[in-house]
């Protein structure tokens, strides 16, 4: 075990600056790389099932159409 | 072959008359290298030493510029395509369009670049060292070019991005080009340089219009 | 065919590797916290205070990891682009343009930590040293795969050029390594070098392994996670794509 302290953990020996920007901003671009890829494939299915829905809008609305032609 | 020189000699018919683009990038070159004492100060002894650095960077530059007239005209009126079509291996074509490239962009840099070499007040040796570092790069560079300018065919925006794309590659040519002048003028001699240059080249030769030419193929579907 | 074989091909079509992709993620998501508890554990509690640099050194942990990274992912996307090329499948150009981010991002903290770890040791931000300045490049080639992928609208257009652009790229790079290195040893104005790394304890060692696994691991998944919405974006009006359970819900 090499620390005293969390303190001393923290401190680094001088060095917190570098080692925690480093470990930091490592941590954090990963994550918001994930975030990221999150957001994409929500947006893609997003507008899928919007897609759909629209589709599935038209197929009922031509199908009325032709139905009511059918009883006239 | 014929149709190897019938596609040089076509080029260079059409740089002919349109000689204000050839010219417009030798301009370039110029005042680039004219721009870098402005911007540091003009000691003999400072200039001297980063002369090699600036004229080869200021020459990389000036032959990206011209890049993209490499296939962007035959692209827009469809001469591109019935290159595509003939019988004539594509390859070949695109290797005459390099050279002709090359004849009109790269070779006036050889020429140019001792005359303002005298600017930053290196030796006829060195100078010789430049027109010969040159001479070995410009090919590679017309080569190396003619793949970013295949792949960036027909994208808007795509001078700019061809740059991102080719500049990175040149890193090679630059280091050998420019190291072989300085090591020439620290005395260490040209000759190693000058010789992984020479080799970039042999390798670029064969593998580059290969390249372009699957890239073209690309851009044509 | 023998029968035997097992038939790749199966898997090379986007229909049959979405859902594959879908059962692996998670996998790859539990080994990258396996591999990588336990190199942090080394890193931090396990490997000894160097005598030199002081704490300061634990940076190499994630900086030779993520060097390491950058590297290897750009030699995958190679190898998917050729596979691409030689037998025309649309997955492969996915999968090279699922892990281009991932790996411009390790070349950008290659760059990033390589800083941090030389402004206290060497007393600047930037070492013109062979290895930072051929990773830069190496970013440089990121930064273009991108930008032209991006720039081309047709999805197999942008497949294919990239693809030749990465197996250009990956053809230049140890040429661009080789002449880096010279041109940084004919300067040695700079004799320090990032390269030049403490002498390594067991655990320093077993550390930074541990992290290039877990880096590793980490690639992996977020490729599979990024293909995955790549194969929706690209596949949008299949069949096969409108009956998924996400997309009816």
């Amino acid at each position: 075990m090499n620390w005293g302290s969390p303190s001393e953990f923290f401190a680094m020996g001088g060095y917190a600056l570098y080692v925690w920007g480093s470990f930091g901003v490592t941590a954090a671009c990963l994550i918001a790389e994930v975030l990221l890829i999150r957001k994409r494939r929500h947006d893609i299915l997003t507008s899928l099932r919007r897609e759909l829905a629209a589709d599935r809008a038209a197929d009922r609305a031509a199908h009325k159409a032709t139905h009511r032609m059918d009883y006239q | 072959m014929s149709a190897f020189l019938a596609i040089v000699r076509r080029d260079l018919l059409l740089a002919a008359r349109r000689k204000s683009e050839v010219f417009t990038a030798l301009f370039f070159f110029m005042i680039v290298v004219s721009l870098f004492p402005l911007g540091i100060g003009p000691e003999a002894d400072m200039l001297r030493k980063i002369a090699p650095g600036i004229l080869w960077v200021a020459a990389l530059l000036s032959a990206m510029l011209s890049l993209n007239r490499m296939f962007a005209a035959d692209h827009q009126d469809g001469t591109l395509e019935q290159m595509a079509l003939s019988p004539t291996p594509l390859a070949l074509l695109v290797a005459g369009k390099v050279l002709a490239h090359w004849l009109v962009s790269g070779l006036p840099l050889v020429f140019l670049a001792p005359v303002l070499g005298i600017q930053f007040d290196l030796s006829a040796r060195a100078l010789l060292v430049l027109m010969i570092s040159l001479l070995l790069g410009t090919p590679l560079l017309s080569l190396i070019g003619a793949i970013g300018a295949a792949l960036t065919l027909g994208v808007r925006g795509g001078g700019v991005l061809l740059s991102l794309l080719v500049l990175p590659l040149y890193v090679p040519a630059l280091i050998f080009g420019a190291g072989a002048v300085e090591a020439d003028i620290s005395g260490l001699g040209a000759s190693g340089h000058l010789a992984l240059l020479g080799a970039q080249l042999a390798l670029a030769l064969f593998f580059a219009p290969w390249a372009a030419t699957a890239a073209l193929r690309i851009a044509l579907e | 065919m023998s029968n035997r074989l097992i038939n790749w091909f199966k898997f090379a079509s986007p229909q049959s590797f979405y859902p594959i992709a879908g059962k692996m993620l998670p996998w790859f998501a539990a080994l990258t916290v396996a591999f990588g508890l336990p190199a942090l554990w080394l890193g931090f509690f396990v490997a000894p205070t160097d005598a030199v640099q002081g704490e300061g050194y634990r940076i190499i942990f994630i900086h030779v990891a993520a060097s390491w990274m950058s590297m290897f992912i750009y030699c995958i996307m190679a190898f998917w682009a050729a596979v691409g090329i030689v037998y025309n499948t649309r997955l492969s150009g996915m999968m090279t343009a699922a892990l281009a981010p991932t790996g411009a991002l390790f070349a950008f903290l290659s760059l990033w930590t390589g800083a941090l770890w030389g402004k206290p040791m060497w007393g600047t931000w930037w070492v013109w040293d062979a290895r930072l300045t051929s990773e830069l490049i190496l970013f440089f080639l990121y930064l273009g795969y991108i930008a032209l992928t991006s720039a081309l609208d047709d999805a197999r257009r942008a497949d294919r050029a990239g693809g030749i652009l990465a197996l250009v790229g990956v053809v230049n790079v140890p040429i661009i390594y080789f002449s880096v290195k010279w041109w940084n040893t004919l300067h040695q104005g700079a004799s320090v070098s990032l390269a030049k790394s403490p002498s390594m304890a067991h655990t320093m060692l077993w550390g930074m392994l541990l992290m290039a696994l877990c880096c590793w691991m980490y690639t992996i998944a977020v490729a599979l996670y990024r293909v995955r919405a790549i194969i929706l974006e690209r596949e949008r009006h299949t069949t096969w794509v409108s009956e998924l359970p996400e997309v009816k819900a």
